[in-house]
């Protein structure tokens, strides 16, 4: 198996690829702006899963290189892990337009951008998997996160689609809802402890969901119930809240 | 550098706790900026010993130094970074026929970790401390400046740095020898004895056996004092390299604190003695069984309760041994505070590492549950201990005092001379380093 890991310098995407080296023997693809510190977690994970690594340059903005950058893969990657994203400062993001539209960008338009791509190859050969990382602030729009979760929620919507369209080819996507994980995104933030997850524990449930062939999959399973909540809460209560 | 967060931290004891800036920094010159940082740090990496050693205001997080840098199938050597866990690189070079050449009870330690608490084994009567595996090491000073320490090189400070607590610098580095295995599987005789005499004698007898330990019932008194389970193993000839595939168990809270009395530990004790029937029983165990027994048990450190627990370990010379173990024993038994978990072994010669642990002689380790009765009891096992010429164990202690410290580890001004020079003192301490001292 190969597999294509976009924004392989994320901490989820990383435990992720470790994973299916070690339990697929998958050779890696690893696509991220930061090739420095890539190059040693590629030579790590060789080390570690004999398997064979790629460490590639790929920009998320810059649209333009997506085709190019796809058509050099050789051989093509069995399936995609899409993983690259941006936070931001949510108030920050609400004072300054240029760091809204990278978080919108970076999120959403790139993925949408890059996976286009991948899906027409995907379809054509009639196999192939995508797993995106989403997140649960994209399922409903909350005082302190919401420009990124305007993003994600987007991203949601999007691979919901895709999954729809490729159904038929036998491409399968999942999207992936992590909660709060202890990575480099929320470092500094000031996040409730018992709800937060490590990156390997994050990278655990995306195997096991993609084993057996899920559609949609939270981070740790609790989100799942916590969200259902959230997202039935009634307007007029959900407003008053702090969340 | 990412943004420092506050976090509550403590070591396995779970005693004390408390609030800690940490730091995890992902690459050298982060590290060269934590420590020209104000104030002084200590390394926290998987937060494995017991006590205070890996605990202050301000720690260092090591998980994003946990690159496997390099790896040379036929000698069996390997280099990774010092946040790198045992337990990985277990996963990594045991089913290419790797194995560690000393491991403790537990495989969650960083290779860090293990050089700064030089970890001993099951088979340190025969292979030493973890020291004994390390080429070399990268370490960064108080002053930023990275230095290569091996035995050769740089000789005093790596001597001062194995064993050293992480007080000599950051270690960012390690080349590491491993060494070669045919089997996961190791074959094990159990050998349940009467008393500490037999106890002591049978020890004595294996000593051919690379891998060692005693499981001893505590309260048991009298003519029974020392009666044990003594585990020994050796490397099976087949039964292939894989790694098991199951789960362990967790321990979701806390456990209140009535779990534990004399009654509880008693009975535990009682039949995990009796259990055994046979005087001699045979099996064939995964390593992983056989070195961590407690590792399938994820948070067992949980099972003490929310006041945390301490592991009292200490060693005695082999000729005062039998008279030291029997006096500490006693006064276990007469305080009636039991430990489940109490483990013996008889450990080979001391190596030339300015603060490791083992001499040889007897060490035995008990797990206590924190309670205010505790500690003047340890504080007359430390008179015992010192007067029998031993010493209490770095890496598990929380509360020894100055004198037991100096006392038992007479090369202390060395070290803390050593640090003086570094420019340690400033920029690395822990809790227990300020106790102690050095």
């Amino acid at each position: 198996m190969h597999l294509l890991v976009l924004g392989a310098n994320s901490d989820i995407a990383q435990a992720a690829a470790a994973v299916f080296a070690r339990q697929e023997g998958a050779h890696l693809y690893l696509a991220s702006r930061d090739l420095e510190s890539l190059e040693r977690r590629a030579k790590d994970l060789e080390l570690r899963y004999q398997v064979k690594t790629e460490v590639l340059a790929f920009d998320a903005l810059d649209y333009a290189s997506h085709a190019g950058f796809y058509q050099r893969l050789d051989p093509k990657p069995d399936g995609v892990l899409l993983a690259f994203g941006f936070m931001g400062e949510q108030s920050r993001s609400q004072r300054d337009f240029e760091q809204a539209r990278r978080v919108l960008e970076v999120n959403l338009m790139a993925a949408v951008s890059i996976l286009e791509i991948v899906a027409a190859d995907f379809e054509a050969k009639g196999r192939g998997f995508i797993i995106g990382l989403a997140s649960p602030a994209g399922e409903r729009g909350r005082q302190s996160n919401y420009i990124y979760g305007t993003a994600k929620g987007g991203l949601i919507v999007y691979l919901s689609g895709l999954r729809h369209r490729l159904h038929r080819s036998g491409v399968r996507v999942l999207t992936v809802l992590p909660g709060f994980v202890n990575t480099k995104m929320t470092q500094g933030l000031d996040l409730p402890g018992l709800l937060v997850a490590e990156p390997e524990e994050a990278a655990r449930d995306i195997y096991r969901a993609f084993k057996r062939g899920k559609d949609r999959v939270y981070s740790k399973w609790f989100w799942r119930y916590i969200m259902l909540i959230i997202r039935w809460l009634p307007e007029r209560v959900f407003k008053r809240t702090n969340l | 550098m990412n943004a420092s967060q506050a976090r509550s931290i403590s070591g396995w004891g779970r005693y004390p706790r408390l609030k800690a800036q940490s730091l995890t920094p992902d690459k050298a010159s982060h590290i060269r900026e934590c420590l020209d940082g104000r104030g002084e740090l200590i390394v926290h990496a998987l937060g494995r010993s017991y006590g205070d050693s890996a605990l202050n205001s301000r720690v260092l997080l090591t998980r994003r130094l946990n690159h496997v840098l390099d790896f040379d199938p036929q000698r069996g050597l390997v280099e990774c970074e010092s946040g790198v866990s045992l337990a990985e690189l277990i996963e990594a070079f045991l089913p290419r026929g790797w194995f560690l050449g000393t491991t403790p009870g537990t495989r969650f330690v960083s290779v860090g970790g293990a050089i700064a608490a030089d970890v001993h084994g099951k088979n340190h009567h025969q292979a030493g401390c973890f020291s004994q595996s390390v080429l070399s090491f990268k370490l960064m000073l108080p002053s930023g400046e990275v230095i290569t320490c091996s035995p050769l090189e740089n000789a005093e400070i790596f001597r001062a740095t194995c064993g050293g607590m992480g007080l000599t610098g950051v270690i960012l580095s390690a080349r590491l020898k491993l060494s070669p295995l045919s089997s996961a599987y190791i074959d094990e005789r159990i050998i349940k004895t009467r008393n500490l005499e037999e106890t002591f004698a049978y020890f004595q007898a294996s000593h051919e056996w690379p891998y060692s330990v005693a499981w001893l019932d505590c309260l048991a008194r009298g003519e029974d004092m020392g009666r044990s389970l003594l585990m020994l193993g050796r490397p099976a000839r087949d039964g292939g390299l894989h790694l098991p595939r199951k789960k362990g168990l967790v321990l979701p809270v806390d456990l209140p604190r009535w779990t534990f009395n004399q009654a509880t530990v008693g009975l535990f004790n009682y039949l995990y003695y009796h259990l055994q029937r046979a005087p001699v029983r045979k099996r064939v165990s995964h390593l992983l069984d056989y070195f961590y027994p407690l590792d399938s048990i994820g948070h067992w450190n949980k099972m003490y309760g929310r006041r945390g627990f301490t592991q009292y370990q200490f060693v005695i010379p082999k000729e005062a041994s039998y008279q030291g173990l029997r006096s500490v024993l006693d006064r276990i038994s007469q305080a009636g505070l039991g430990s489940f978990l109490v483990v013996l072994k008889l450990l080979g010669p001391a190596n030339d590492n300015c603060l490791s642990f083992p001499l040889e002689g007897y060490t035995l380790a008990l797990d206590f549950q924190i309670q205010g009765r505790l500690f003047p009891l340890l504080e007359e096992l430390d008179r015992v201990v010192l007067d029998h010429g031993g010493r209490i164990y770095l890496a598990k202690d929380v509360r020894m005092s100055r004198q037991t410290f100096r006392q038992g580890y007479p090369r202390w001004a060395e070290f803390t001379a050593l640090r003086e020079r570094l420019g340690a003192g400033a920029k690395l301490a822990s809790l227990q380093s300020k106790r102690l001292g050095v």
